[in-house]
């Protein structure tokens, strides 16, 4: 008894000693931490500095040459003619992408938050693009936007001449916005359905007895019940917008002129196509400090106007 | 705003609903329809809605034109690994994140983090070279290795920590009082209980892997190591013109799997995704 009480308080080998609780815990919480900590080290940090350290330099991979050239691409990236086209084409897509998707999810999000029968059928139908490979959805967009496909002969059919919607500019960025959100707007349906699910019902039962009308109560008790929700879908959308690429390159590849070549379709070419990748890596660093102040503003934006959040 | 509508108003809703259903459901079955007809049909005037002659032989010169089962399993075998291994790896990191206290865990959370504010596209050069450097180009070591452990992973881990800081505290305290180690409570008392969260993440993982379109065209560049999304678009012929039958044939054949696994688990599927910790 005396040797057991002894050995409990002092008579602990000094490893033993060592090995504390606590410091049992920090261990394993640096060994579960370690793969994902390491992975973003190796695929997203390092590679960060390359971008910077590569975007100081003429490297032009055809001709084989590296040279140290200081702010140089980013002298030429200033006066690059294509620039504010590129800009331009992804403010836009960007716009009119998170404007139409928003809207969109938010309306079949109260449609299908009726007690209705069969609304699970609709609600997986709406839902089943998200689930089609984007490749093989924008496939059949582009054979259904051809000049003589299926959606100028259905046009037809009412006497209506289609546009060759991928051949002209305006009508091509409409298209890509048009098919990048049917895609996609399935996801944040679900994401508001959940919101709208979680509105406590007392404060729709008070408003009915005030006898406030249901346009004042969807402006007044829903829309600020959800707002943690649409902030978060629309940083996720934006964000989003930036990184579209397979759409671009499968049903325009970023025309007719530049219309619709947007940011990365632009770094890919120049990249990998001209082989500029020094000119490539400018480019990657201007995405960033879009995404950067992007989420940035949002961040600010969460405080001022989220008005309330659990 | 769950209110029992008029009968007037569920004519309303019930109409509009299908309306705005047209541009989700459409796409699909022109897809399906459009590659069993025979290739004279398929730009007839007035459109086909429903195919008046059925022709197969598209979908066995899928295989033909291109080592397209070869290419199916690529896609298959990646995706899964990517989403075994973020499953895994991912849930680890949230779990420490979100229970275990150690030093400098809050600023190593805000390293993670960093990934969600780099997109995979800013990247993809510097990505290149180094992975010239490990001689893996045109394998498929990128596709597996970047998403478990890089930026795509990062949502993952953050929807795993804000999963495992609701749970209650007594029910690790009970296990650690029964001695217990960390990895012996991760694995049999809060892994099993995140159910939910993993089918979330399983289901964003398996989607993003399977869709992507930029990486495997940077690099891979022979055919038979093609995932999916490339190789659809490799069936043109020598004029560079779509073989649209053909590139319809493949598309379904990519689409329908992942749609049958849909409709059958598709409550489990809208939930687990509604499910993210991304609740208002």
């Amino acid at each position: 008894m005396t040797v057991a009480a002894q050995s409990s308080s002092t008579g602990k080998t000094r490893k033993r000693h060592f090995w504390t609780m606590e410091r049992r815990d920090a261990l394993a919480g640096y060994l579960f931490i370690a793969p994902q900590l390491i992975g973003i080290i190796t695929f997203v940090l390092i590679p960060l500095g390359l971008v910077f350290w590569y975007s100081l330099h003429e490297w032009n991979v055809l001709a084989q040459t590296f040279r140290f050239q200081g702010l140089g691409n980013y002298q030429a990236l200033l006066s690059d003619p294509g620039l504010p086209q590129v800009l331009g084409a992804t403010v836009l897509f960007s716009v009119g992408l998170v404007v139409f998707n928003m809207s969109l999810a938010l309306l079949l999000a109260v449609l299908l938050d009726q007690k209705l029968k069969g609304i699970t059928v609709y609600r997986t139908l709406f839902f089943s693009p998200v689930v089609v490979s984007l490749v093989a959805w924008t496939i059949v967009w582009s054979f259904l936007l051809q000049n003589n496909g299926g959606i100028n002969a259905i046009l037809a059919l009412f006497g209506v001449e289609g546009p060759n919607w991928l051949r002209e500019p305006t009508t091509a960025m409409i298209s890509v916005i048009v098919v990048q959100v049917f895609k996609n707007v399935g996801l944040n349906m679900i994401l508001f359905l959940a919101a709208l699910q979680g509105v406590p019902r007392e404060l729709y039962e008070a408003a009915r007895v005030d006898g406030t009308p249901a346009w004042a109560q969807f402006t007044r008790i829903t829309m600020p019940m959800i707002s943690p929700t649409i902030l978060l879908t629309s940083i996720i959308t934006i964000v989003g917008s930036l990184q579209v690429f397979a759409q671009i390159a499968v049903l325009t590849q970023g025309g007719p002129g530049m219309s619709t070549t947007v940011l990365v379709y632009y770094l890919y070419q120049q990249a990998f196509q001209f082989h500029k990748f020094g000119y490539g890596a400018t480019l990657s660093i201007l995405l960033f400090l879009i995404v950067a102040a992007l989420t940035f503003a949002q961040w600010q934006m969460r405080r001022r106007l989220v008005f309330y959040e659990n | 705003m769950k209110t029992d509508l008029s009968p007037a108003m569920k004519v309303v809703v019930y109409g509009l609903m299908t309306v705005l259903l047209i541009p989700f459901v459409f796409p699909t079955w022109w897809m399906v329809t459009s590659s069993v007809k025979p290739i004279s049909d398929i730009f007839a005037f007035p459109p086909e809605i429903v195919p008046r002659r059925v022709d197969l032989s598209t979908y066995a010169q899928v295989f033909e034109l291109q080592p397209f089962a070869q290419q199916y399993w690529n896609s298959a075998y990646i995706a899964a690994l990517v989403t075994a291994g973020t499953m895994l790896f991912s849930s680890m990191a949230g779990y420490a994140f979100a229970r275990i206290r150690f030093p400098f865990a809050n600023t190593l959370f805000m390293v993670v983090l960093l990934g969600l504010l780099i997109p995979a596209e800013v990247t993809i050069v510097p990505l290149f070279q180094m992975f010239l450097g490990w001689d893996m180009i045109n394998t498929h070591w990128p596709l597996i290795l970047v998403p478990i452990f890089g930026a795509p992973s990062v949502f993952a881990t953050f929807v795993m920590r804000q999963f495992f800081i609701a749970l209650p505290k007594e029910l690790e305290e009970a296990a650690r009082v029964d001695g217990l180690g960390r990895f012996k409570i991760f694995w049999t008392i809060a892994l099993p209980l995140a159910r939910p969260a993993l089918g979330a993440v399983a289901i964003f993982t398996f989607l993003h892997s399977w869709n992507l379109y930029l990486e495997p065209i940077v690099f891979l560049s022979s055919p038979e190591l093609f995932t999916l999304p490339q190789a659809l678009t490799q069936f043109t012929d020598a004029y560079g013109g779509a073989m649209w039958n053909i590139q319809l044939a493949a598309a379904t054949m990519t689409a329908i799997p992942v749609l049958i696994v849909f409709i059958i688990a598709q409550r489990q599927f809208v939930e687990g995704l509604a499910h993210t910790g991304l609740k208002g």
